[in-house]
């Protein structure tokens, strides 16, 4: 495999809703901003750049098939070679790891990945139909289709197996509000407390209305190229760029109804699913082991086996041994706070069932930000620091790729020069990570993102 | 008298219109005024009838007009789905029909107050994942008998009884549950 670089990005405005543009316009923007951000004209890139990967999750959104070839055609890469991945909310990263394929496997020097939705199309309460449709139609949707209500269901077992508190949920909804109170790009921009959250409206018990990701119109481009792309880039620019390497991609997949997920056994779990610092401890060894004692199987319908699949071979593939001390920080796939507290889990922040605490903890919030909270320890590792999905948006197929823009950025120090603020850059990052979650927990991405010395 | 609500409910309904505004001369003034129009925004209706095949798990929606729920178990390894499954996922083996006790417990639940279009009409519902003694996995199903302003984290582990509709719509909502009293 080749070196990858993530070398550009960029991120339209994501809004509830965009009528001032077509799909392929608003990618526009996005395709744009990171064209100039190497300092290039359309013209330049478009002759250097080798092909695409497009990323879009629900065709019935668009009310258009093959709606990726008309973004392909809009910005001007015709005849160059592209296709289009869907997989659910885990379109984006898939896009994103595509790309990297198409880059670290020769076939392509420089390789743009763009994707897009536009959901503000139907009413919000055809678009959870939409949504749900994502659930087994013959055994799932019809009961009451609705992902709302599948993940309140995992919360309710969490709450139930581990004892996690509405509370500590509510913690996650206030630092990413909070955190995207910095970040032009956010859609939702306020500050809230965590009586806020609970008094919002119940949507599905226990999550209410500040527990959920909303509803978006947005794309995002990143631009990913080989060392040679990336001297091509130079050449052309006349610029040196900030390295920015993907050091390590990992995917997962899990049974598509949150029924058939599997009970696993202890010995099961440390075989297959363990990370090797949690193999090596002793403590957690013997943690583990009385979680099973008492009932606990692995992932049954509070853990994510794809999340953890995809971050062991992530982590694998990076050199990656102790996710917490190794990650200078994470966007991930908060479309809910219990998902995000289920994903500390599942990427080794902490160990199963204590995801809770660690949410209150303080190690998942930014350095130097007031939240109006009292969090008893140090942040070690923050985690959405953008806002993430639950205040940036979640127009589906972009939202991947926003993550892996935030994080080019981070790695950078350029995230003032972009946000025209710097309270979100992460002081001397130099790793992170992006994680991109479908479904109940049916794929999953992790994706390793470090700046080259 | 409860206060009335301070918002219209917005809707895709609204006046047919056979003209709209355009600059009256298309001189370089009013095409360059063009690009200063707000958007037009119309409605399309898109309505499909599916002929939808359950396939090989027809049986257990027969099953359930029949007031009986069937799951699969593997031949060899006795591995048994609540949920019908036509090939087991770790042997590849086609299972073969069992019928699920009448009784289960709840392992999930959630009170929805919102959802999908086509079931807001019936919110407040609840939705529950039910576990049954020798079954390995869960079944999705409508848990009702229950009032939502008494939810509880203790519904979990509540023995819940199937219940069938007499007139069975050929769908998973032909078993609901109830609580054994």
């Amino acid at each position: 495999m080749r070196k990858v670089y993530a070398v550009s990005g960029g991120v339209s405005k994501f809004a509830k809703s965009r009528p001032d543009k077509t799909f392929q316009a608003v990618v526009k923007e996005a395709y744009d901003y990171a064209i100039a951000d190497l300092g290039l004209e359309f013209r330049q890139f478009n002759e250097l750049v080798d092909g695409s990967v497009a990323s879009y999750f629900s065709d019935h959104f668009t009310r258009q098939l093959m709606a990726g070839i008309m973004v392909q055609d809009y910005l001007g890469l015709c005849p160059k070679p592209g296709h289009r991945v869907e997989g659910g909310g885990a379109t984006g990263g898939i896009c994103f790891q595509e790309a990297w394929k198409a880059v670290a496997s020769g076939y392509m020097d420089v390789c743009v990945a763009y994707g897009f939705e536009t959901m503000s199309h139907v009413e919000t309460w055809k678009g959870n139909e939409f949504i749900a449709l994502a659930s087994d139609v013959s055994f799932d949707y019809p009961v009451g289709g609705f992902y709302s209500g599948y993940y309140a269901m995992m919360v309710t077992r969490h709450m139930k197996e581990f004892g996690t508190t509405v509370e500590q949920l509510a913690h996650v909804s206030v630092k990413n509000h909070i955190n995207a109170f910095h970040n032009p790009y956010a859609q939702k921009r306020n500050r809230y407390t965590i009586e806020d959250v609970r008094n919002a409206p119940m949507v599905a018990w226990p999550l209410t209305r500040l527990d959920i990701c909303v509803m978006s119109d947005g794309a995002a481009v990143v631009i990913l190229c080989s060392e040679e792309g990336l001297a091509r880039l130079e050449a052309a620019s006349g610029k040196t760029y900030s390295r920015v390497l993907v050091t390590g991609i990992g995917r997962g997949t899990d049974a598509m109804r949150m029924a058939d997920r599997p009970h696993q056994s202890f010995d099961d779990f440390m075989k297959y699913n363990a990370l090797p610092h949690e193999q090596e401890n002793a403590d957690t060894v013997a943690y583990y082991r009385e979680l099973w004692d008492h009932g606990f199987r692995y992932p049954g319908v509070h853990s994510f086996r794809a999340g953890r699949m995809a971050s062991k071979q992530a982590y694998e593939n990076a050199g990656i041994t102790n996710p917490l001390e190794d990650l200078d920080f994470i966007e991930l796939h908060d479309a809910y706070t219990s998902s995000e507290i289920q994903t500390y889990e599942d990427m080794g922040l902490c160990r199963y069932g204590e995801g809770g605490p660690f949410a209150a903890s303080g190690k998942a919030f930014v350095p130097g930000i007031d939240y109006g909270l009292n969090l008893p320890e140090e942040p070690i590792c923050p985690v959405n620091p953008s806002g993430g999905l639950i205040a940036c948006g979640h127009p589906v197929g972009a939202t991947g790729l926003m993550q892996a823009v935030f994080a080019i950025w981070q790695l950078q120090g350029t995230i003032e020069k972009h946000f025209g603020d710097a309270t979100l850059q992460v002081q001397g990052a130099k790793r992170g990570a992006i994680h991109s979650h479908a479904g109940t927990g049916t794929y999953v991405t992790v994706s390793i993102l470090e700046a080259e010395e | 008298m409860a206060k009335l609500p301070r918002k219209f409910e917005e809707t895709l309904d609204g006046t047919v219109v056979f003209d709209l505004p355009f600059p009256l001369v298309l001189d370089t003034e009013g095409l360059a005024s063009l690009r200063r129009m707000k958007p037009l925004r119309v409605r399309q209706s898109y309505h499909i009838e599916y002929l939808h095949s359950y396939g090989q798990d027809s049986p257990f929606f027969a099953g359930l007009t029949n007031r009986v729920q069937l799951g699969n178990r593997d031949p060899e390894t006795g591995y048994t789905y609540a949920t019908p499954r036509g090939h087991d996922m770790y042997t590849g083996h086609e299972t073969e029909w069992v019928v699920l006790p009448e009784r289960g417990t709840v392992h999930a639940f959630t009170v929805c107050y919102f959802g999908s279009e086509e079931f807001l009409k019936e919110t407040p519902f609840v939705l529950a994942l039910i576990e049954y003694e020798g079954v390995d996995t869960l079944f999705l199903a409508r848990l009702t008998g229950v009032d939502p302003d008494e939810v509880s984290l203790d519904w979990i582990g509540m023995q819940v009884q199937a219940r069938y509709r007499r007139n069975s719509k050929i769908k998973p909502t032909d078993v609901y549950f109830v609580p054994v009293e």
